[in-house]
Order: structure tokens, then C-alpha cells, then sequence
């Protein structure tokens, strides 16, 4: 589904990611670990095209993307929640699911869509018509993964959906996750709470520095020995 | 009471006008962070257009005014296209230099390639009539310019309320980043806001020929600074208070007129910044304006 070779995203003369490869097959929920500042963000800047990377290349369904627009990656079904939520503050949380929808034209299918969202998250059917700014933090986060869900997107990149949450909202969130993941959903999360986002992972890359230290199986992260207290810290 | 009714009359139209041109500046604004003082130049390409196409024998003043409007959003696609496009990302002095740049060029193209002394132009002479309601006589432009900029308001609040591209421009204007991230063209929704802010610059063109009977190079500078001051009023990038910031400078205006001695009228313009200065100190942000958190984290 998503091939990445050789990455680079330089700002200036600070390295953010350097030589970066990983991938992510169908159905895979893939996780991508490390501190803060290793440089998963701008990878994923780099996937979505809000960043130009210096060097590599990005290849979703075999086709290269790497010089594509964001608007047309999105088109082609690459979709991602950003960190920090980013939810239109000022817009209602309809007119944020809405957005959402704005590539489809099958209205019939949209309004499908965005019922079931609001049957699953029902708090984002009582605030249907309030300013999503009003939201507290996990609710916001509900209401940007559903937003990027309602593009239908072939593969979503979720970056850090714990940050800012308490602990029982993190555990819901990835329940959730899990059962996008469940659906048949491509998915790849960029993540600092290493524990939640092991649950349902099929395999896991670990950054550090703006370079990739481990890739493996989940099991394997924990055989490495002291390797998710160096990198991860817990 | 004919007196008080001719007085409200006038700063309702005067701030319709306002309301209107500072709303073009503010839908530019609120999405690029681009102050475009060239916004004055696609008044007078709109203006200019109505005089090109009436010497060349259009006769119907609906059509006039189509064309005005026409002209108007064609004339911002088009700066936007050439002008501002390659400097989108370049921070925003550059884009305020560009506006400068835009605005002297096209104003010299007036008088290089038509004159630079007045022209006149008559065809919307007819929207300028007087009105009479049994005692009172009003004035059908001043009518006109209240009844119209209202239903534009009107029409423009629907747009951005209910179709998705109206939505994408109000999420642009906090995190233009994210509206890409729904799959949603960035030429597309900043084409739009400026062919609604020209649009909203057409109309006001027509009101402006109306009344002077003329286009002149420099027709609509002294306007885009009135409506600059109503942005700044109402908060700038904030659609409602460039709305309410122009009614505001309308009334403050007429209001200083009427309350002023005669022999003191020459203060009027001194007056009203004193009184938006005082306006600002209390409130730096604008009436309707957000204060900006700084040193939020980027995506």
C-alpha cells in the first residue's frame, strides 16, 4: 500500500528525518515510534506533502507520489489526522465531518457516513450544531479521526492521537483504532505512548534522531533488550 | 425629522459602502494574511471596463452593472493569478509590497492608456434619481446602496455558511494546512475569496460611478483606505467586524458632520481617527477581532 525509500527532510541545515524506508501493507496497522523530536512528524508532513523532503521517494499503490500535491494525495486516498487534532475551532462539528467529505460526491453515501459516526460517537451528535471549538480534548480527537474517515481513505496516518488526553480517553481512542483496524483499514500511527499503540500493531518502527533504530514485530521490540526504555521512556 | 431621516440615510449608505469594500478586504486577508491595497486598482478596472464598453456604445445599465461586477472578480482572479500566487508563501511584507506594485502599475496603465484626468461616464446616471415618500425626498442611489449591500451581506453569509467552499475559506482562515488536508484545492478556495472579493469591489464601483458620474485613475483609493480603517475597526481578518468596523466608520463620519459647527467641519476627519484611536486603545484586537495566541505548535 504505502512504500517510502529513502526519505530525507531537511529545514535548513537541521536533518529532521534522514534516509528514512518503511512501508505499510494492506490492512496493516503499522506503528511508528520514538521521543519527541526523532522526527515522526515530519515524516508524516512528508507523506501528506505539507513538507517537501529533500530526498526519496513515496510510492502509495504503486504509483509515486512523491511530487503530487497534497490535495491530490488525499484525493488518492491517503488521509491524515493531524497531530494536535487541528480541528476547525470555529466551524460546527457538522460542518467539521462535512469538510471531511469535501472530495466525494456521493451525497447518499456521505450522509451514511456521517450518521454512523454520530450514532458512534454520540457526544458529536449533541454538539452537532456547536462550535467544535467548545469540544474537550478527546472529544476533539474523535471528531478529527472521523473527519479524516469520512474522505473514505485507503490508508490514514494518525499522529499522536493520545497527545493531550487523559489515560482513559487514550485507552478509547485506540479502541477505536483497533476496530478501524478490525474494518479492514490501512493505517499508520506516529506515537510517544508506546503502550497503546502496541495493542493491535502488526509491526513497529522505532525512530530516533531523524533515523530508524528498529523494525519488527511488536514481540521483538520487547526481546530487544532496554530498547523501549532508551528510545521510548516506558 | 426630514433632516434626522436624510442624516441616518446617509451614514447607513456610507457604511454600506464601507461594510462592503472592507469585506473584500477582509475575505483576502482572513485566508493569505495579504492586505491587498491594490484593491482599490479592481475598483477601477471595473470602472473603467463600464467606461471602455459605454464608449464603445452599450447603452443598458444592466449590463453596465453585470460588467462592473464581472470585471470586478475577473480583475482579482486575475492580480491573484499573476501577482500574488508567486509570492504565497513569502512572508507578508512581501505580499504588501506586491499590493503596492499591483496598485501603481495599474493605476499608471489607466492614465497611459485612457487619461489621467477624469472621464465621464453617464450610463448609471439613472440609478441617482431623487425619491420622493410624500413630505420626504430621499435619494434612490443612497436606497440602493442600503438595500443591496444588505442582500449582499446577506447572500455572502449563505455562501460561507452552506456550500463547502464557503466552509473551506472560514477553516482557512485559522489553519489553511488542515483544509488541505481534507483533499481541498488551496488555488481553489483562494480563487474564490478573490473572486468574491471582487465581486464585492464591483459593486461598490457601480455605486461609486453612480454618484460621480466619472472614473478617474485613483477612483477607489481613498475608499480602500476608508474601508482599511473599518477593517481595522472591526478586527482585522474577521468577516463580522469588517461588516460592523464599516456601518461603525459610516456613522462615526456622519455623525461628526451633523454634530460638528459648521465653521469646525474641517475637523471631521481628525475627529473621527481620534475616536478610533481611543476605540483601539481599549480594544487592540478590534471589536470582533481574536487575539492571537502566539508560540502554538505548527503542523
Amino acid at each position: 500500500m504505502l512504500k517510502v525509500e529513502n526519505l530525507s527532510v531537511r529545514y535548513g541545515a537541521v536533518a529532521a528525518v534522514r534516509d528514512l524506508s518503511l512501508s505499510v501493507g494492506q490492512g496493516e496497522l503499522v506503528a511508528l515510534l520514538g521521543p519527541n523530536g526523532a522526527g515522526k512528524s515530519s515524516t508524516i508532513n512528508a507523506l501528506t506533502g505539507l513538507v517537501a523532503p529533500s530526498a526519496g521517494r513515496i510510492v502509495l499503490d504503486g504509483q509515486d507520489i512523491s511530487r503530487v500535491r497534497t490535495e491530490d494525495r488525499i484525493r488518492a486516498g491517503l488521509t491524515s489526522t493531524p497531530e494536535g487534532r487541528h480541528i476547525f475551532a470555529n466551524l460546527t462539528v457538522g460542518e467539521n465531518l462535512r469538510l471531511g467529505a469535501a472530495t466525494r460526491r456521493d451525497a447518499r453515501g456521505v450522509r451514511q457516513d456521517m450518521e454512523r459516526f454520530l450514532a458512534l460517537f454520540p457526544v458529536l451528535s449533541e454538539r452537532y450544531a456547536q462550535a467544535a471549538g467548545t469540544l474537550s480534548g478527546g472529544e476533539q480527537q474523535m471528531l478529527a479521526i472521523a473527519r479524516s474517515l469520512m474522505s473514505r481513505p485507503k490508508l490514514l496516518l494518525l499522529d499522536e492521537p493520545s497527545l493531550g488526553l487523559a489515560p482513559k480517553i487514550v485507552v478509547r481512542i485506540f479502541d477505536f483504532i483497533g476496530q478501524l483496524k478490525a474494518e479492514g483499514l490501512t493505517l499508520l500511527v506516529v506515537e510517544q505512548n508506546a503502550r497503546q499503540a502496541l495493542r493491535f500493531a502488526d509491526r513497529v518502527y522505532v525512530m530516533s534522531s531523524g533515523a530508524l533504530r528498529f523494525d519488527g514485530p511488536p514481540s521483538g521490540l520487547a526481546d530487544e533488550h532496554g530498547l523501549l526504555n532508551l528510545y521510548i521512556g516506558g | 425629522m426630514d433632516y434626522a431621516l436624510q442624516q441616518l440615510l446617509n451614514a447607513l449608505a456610507f457604511g454600506a459602502e464601507y461594510s462592503l469594500v472592507a469585506l473584500g478586504l477582509a475575505v483576502v486577508f482572513s485566508i493569505m494574511g495579504l492586505v491587498n491595497f491594490a484593491h482599490g486598482e479592481i475598483i477601477g478596472v471595473s470602472a473603467y471596463s463600464v467606461f471602455l464598453a459605454a464608449a464603445l456604445g452599450l447603452t443598458s445599465p444592466i449590463v453596465a452593472v453585470l460588467l462592473a461586477i464581472a470585471a470586478a472578480a475577473l480583475a482579482a482572479v486575475a492580480f491573484e493569478r499573476v501577482a500574488f500566487r508567486p509570492v504565497r508563501y513569502a512572508p507578508t511584507t512581501t505580499g504588501l509590497l506586491t499590493a503596492f506594485g499591483v496598485s501603481i502599475v495599474v493605476q499608471n496603465l489607466f492614465m497611459l492608456l485612457i487619461s489621467p484626468k477624469p472621464q465621464s461616464v453617464s450610463i448609471l446616471n439613472g440609478l441617482n434619481q431623487m425619491w420622493f415618500f410624500g413630505p420626504f425626498a430621499v435619494s434612490s442611489l443612497q436606497v440602493m446602496e442600503l438595500i443591496v449591500s444588505g442582500l449582499t451581506i446577506l447572500a455572502l453569509v449563505l455562501f460561507l455558511n452552506r456550500s463547502t467552499l464557503g466552509l473551506a475559506i472560514r477553516a482557512a482562515s485559522r489553519d489553511f494546512a488542515t483544509v488541505r488536508l481534507m483533499g481541498i484545492r488551496a488555488n481553489r478556495v483562494i480563487a474564490t475569496a478573490f473572486a468574491i472579493s471582487g465581486a464585492l469591489a464591483g459593486i461598490a464601483a457601480v455605486f461609486i460611478m453612480a454618484r460621480r458620474g466619472s472614473v478617474s485613475p485613483d477612483l477607489g483609493f481613498s475608499l480602500v483606505l476608508k474601508a482599511f480603517v473599518a477593517c481595522v475597526i472591526g478586527g482585522f481578518g474577521s468577516l463580522p467586524g469588517a461588516a460592523v468596523g464599516g456601518m461603525l466608520l459610516g456613522f462615526i463620519e456622519v455623525g461628526l458632520l451633523v454634530a460638528l459647527p459648521q465653521e469646525y467641519g474641517g475637523f471631521k476627519d481628525a475627529l473621527t481617527y481620534v475616536i478610533i484611536v481611543a476605540l483601539l486603545v481599549y480594544r487592540p484586537e478590534g471589536l470582533l477581532g481574536q487575539r492571537v495566541e502566539l508560540g502554538d505548535k505548527e503542523i
